[in-house]
């Protein structure tokens, strides 16, 4: 039996179940993208886009899936300490695909943590939503599913077929939201007073990000896997980038190597807009990050960042498309990774510059450090150019690290693994220093370092993930 | 405070040093001269540990220790310093925090706490002195984007800062012009102390008549066929090698 049909006969015998418990809106489009997956299956390694990436593989054990949506408790007191703890950012939760709304809950823990109070839902400038998707029909049937095509890819109907609740995030016109919004994603199977088994469980992420021209915030997204089970997530981020508008965009991933999290997120910017695209993987089993931004309008521009920490068996695959339609618009890109132990990872990026998309100016860098003779680093920088006035470069490097400066570290004094140490950091700190938003950075050069001293073996300071 | 016997080394399988003899007390600066190729560098790298070179025979002591069994960084905090040729750039890196890597774990080698921050700035404003080291290099990766000058300052620099027993300047000279080499050797003399001691190689006497040695020994095929005091250099600067390529019965 192939992988999909698994999810194929779910579908036709609980489509009742989760019609029932989902919005109308979402449900408009269920059907087709059930279609869309069964006609599709998944890709075999065959296919350009998966060919690092066996996803035949990823979805053939059998997941439990919270298709009638019973309510997993949390306390994000425990959780709270996780990530970025110097940030003062508005902090929302996630609980598997449910938005957490538990606002009775945490009243009732009679939260001693000040800071948690204040950031938890706090106010938000006039007009701003951050919610569930439930709660805003008419945003989902404008904006849900549009930049997400089930047709074109397998991943995002199978997740279109079965979300059933997700994360919206509006931002009315000219709106600046200054303070950082944080979003804990947290993964967990156990209900509290669990007396049976629990099963592994999948769960289907959404997200939808609309900014109006002129509108500004920054998100930052943490993955967290809260207990041991193995977790199969697909994650949807469908974000408009009006004209003139601004996104930041961080997503860090700190679980564990039972956990699988195919990702894809779709980004479509308006003239004058920026977008910053930031993807860090401390943590993880398998790793699968799709990107696909389109220059819709003239003058934009974007820069996407990624840094990969493996090791032992540890999988990441980054795979990017930028398309530049319009002239005027600039991107660039710089990945890099560090693989210890037997670890993969790899890099497939690709930038589309259209026919008339004159005066684009794109940069692709992807730099790896392989520390073991079996770990390995797949790279594929890929440029197609249909216009002839253009500016684009791009490079992909795998090496180890310098012998000649590691011997002249030891001659100073410093013990081989204090200079490996300083010079994989020094590798990494090149992308980390680029991300704007600077208690993140602070914290992830903290992270980073205990990563690669071996001190953090999942996330720090969180009793959450022990 | 060093002694070397019959070392015997080679890099791949090419064998360059064929049994230096060569003992060094504490207090006493010595020259090593010699042609291209001869085996200079090696001879430094070997005593340092660098991995490239593999020791095949032969002994080096190291103030009553075996040096050969040691780990570079060991040798280092035994108090051996090597002024490199060729200085690495290791971008990223800052020059603060790898002087305060290397200072930090040489104390944990002695059983001492690190070194507090106050304390290190301080002792790196005193030894950049030393080499009138401009203040802005602390904060750059080390020397990226440091001149040439600069790197071989900044290595006397580092040795100031790590105080070790037995430094070895491999080629200090080159590359600098008159004013830098000078403040290079006043920085190498003001270092000097009747405990510790010097390996000068050099091509050229112009160096030597500022770091004085007592003894200039010749390296030529992988051995030290002369010994002499500092006239030797003298007489090297003036005819070359061949008058002692024809003592040794070679041509």
């Amino acid at each position: 039996m192939s992988s999909e049909q698994q999810y194929i006969e779910l579908y036709e015998q609980a489509r009742q179940v989760i019609f029932d418990h989902a919005p109308e809106a979402m449900n408009a489009v269920r059907d087709e993208a059930f279609e869309d997956f069964r006609r599709q299956g998944f890709p075999s390694k065959k296919v350009e886009r998966y060919k690092y990436t066996d996803m035949q593989k990823l979805f053939a054990p059998d997941y439990g899936v919270n298709l009638s949506r019973l309510q997993i408790p949390v306390d994000p007191y425990e959780a709270f300490r996780c990530d970025v703890p110097n940030l003062s950012t508005s902090l929302y939760f996630v609980v598997n695909d449910m938005f957490y709304k538990g606002e009775e809950e945490l009243r009732s823990k009679e939260l001693k943590n000040k800071e948690l109070r204040s950031n938890f839902h706090p106010s938000l400038p006039e007009g701003v939503i951050v919610g569930s998707l439930r709660d805003y029909p008419e945003l989902i049937s404008k904006y849900y599913a549009h930049l997400a095509k089930t047709s074109e890819d397998t991943v995002t109907a199978l997740n279109t077929m079965l979300a059933q609740d997700g994360m919206l995030v509006y931002v009315p016109k000219n709106v600046k939201v200054d303070r950082a919004i944080q979003v804990i994603n947290i993964l967990k199977a156990t209900p509290s007073n669990a007396q049976r088994q629990v099963p592994d469980l999948m769960v289907n992420r959404r997200v939808l990000i609309i900014l109006e021209e002129g509108a500004e915030i920054k998100m930052l997204f943490c993955d967290h896997a809260a207990d041991d089970r193995h977790f199969l997530t697909t994650q949807i981020i469908e974000a408009y980038v009006g004209n003139n508008a601004s996104l930041d965009l961080y997503c860090l991933e700190e679980t564990h190597h039972k956990n699988v999290r195919v990702s894809n997120v779709y980004i479509d910017q308006g003239r004058d807009s920026r977008v910053n695209h930031n993807v860090i993987t401390l943590h993880n089993g398998t790793t699968r990050n799709k990107l696909d931004l389109t220059f819709s309008g003239e003058g934009a521009e974007c820069q996407c960042f990624g840094c990969v920490i493996a090791d032992k068996q540890q999988h990441v695959d980054n795979n990017t498309l930028i398309t530049h339609k319009v002239p005027h618009c600039t991107s660039n890109e710089l990945y890099k990774y560090v693989l210890d132990d037997k670890a993969v990872g790899a890099f497939a990026g690709r930038v589309l510059v259209e026919h008339g998309a004159q005066k684009t100016s794109s940069q692709m860098t992807n730099q790896n450090l392989t520390a073991t003779k079996e770990a390995r680093m797949y790279t594929q920088p890929m440029l197609e150019i249909y216009a002839d006035d253009v500016k684009c470069a791009h490079g992909s490097t795998v090496g180890q690290l310098n012998d000649a400066a590691l011997f002249y570290m030891r001659q100073r004094g410093i013990s081989l693994n204090e200079a490996k140490l300083l010079l994989q950091n020094a590798f990494i700190n090149e992308v980390i220093d680029h991300m704007q938003l600077e208690p993140l950075r602070d914290r992830l050069h903290y992270l980073v370092e205990k990563r690669f001293r071996g001190e953090l073996n999942k996330c720090d300071g969180c009793k959450l993930c022990k | 405070m060093l002694e070397v016997k019959n070392l015997h080394a080679k890099i791949g399988e090419k064998e360059i040093l064929k049994g230096i003899d060569l003992v060094i007390n504490d207090g006493e600066t010595h020259a090593i001269m010699g042609p291209n190729g001869s085996g200079k560098s090696t001879l430094s790298a070997v005593l340092v540990g660098n991995p490239l070179y593999e020791v095949t025979e032969g002994e080096a002591w190291f103030n009553g220790k075996n040096l050969l069994e040691m780990k570079p960084e060991d040798r280092a905090h035994e108090g051996l310093f090597l002024s490199f040729q060729y200085p690495v750039e290791i971008p990223g890196v800052s020059m603060t925090n790898f002087m305060k890597a290397a200072i930090n774990e040489k104390r944990k080698y002695q059983g001492l706490e690190p070194m507090n921050a106050a304390e290190f700035l301080k002792l790196q404003r005193e030894k950049r002195k030393i080499v009138e080291l401009d203040s802005k290099l602390a904060n750059r990766s080390v020397n990226e984007g440091f001149s040439g000058g600069e790197k071989k300052r900044n290595e006397i620099f580092q040795m100031a800062m790590l105080e070790p027993k037995l430094s070895i300047l491999d080629e200090t000279d080159s590359g600098l012009d008159v004013d830098a080499m000078r403040i290079v050797a006043e920085g190498v003399n003001k270092l000097q102390t009747p405990e510790t001691s010097c390996i000068v190689i050099t091509h050229y006497d112009r160096l030597l008549e500022m770091i004085r040695p007592q003894y200039v020994h010749v390296l030529y095929k992988g051995r030290i066929v002369k010994t002499g005091g500092p006239e030797l250099a003298v007489q090297i600067q003036e005819h070359g090698y061949d008058w002692i390529k024809e003592e040794i019965g070679e041509e």
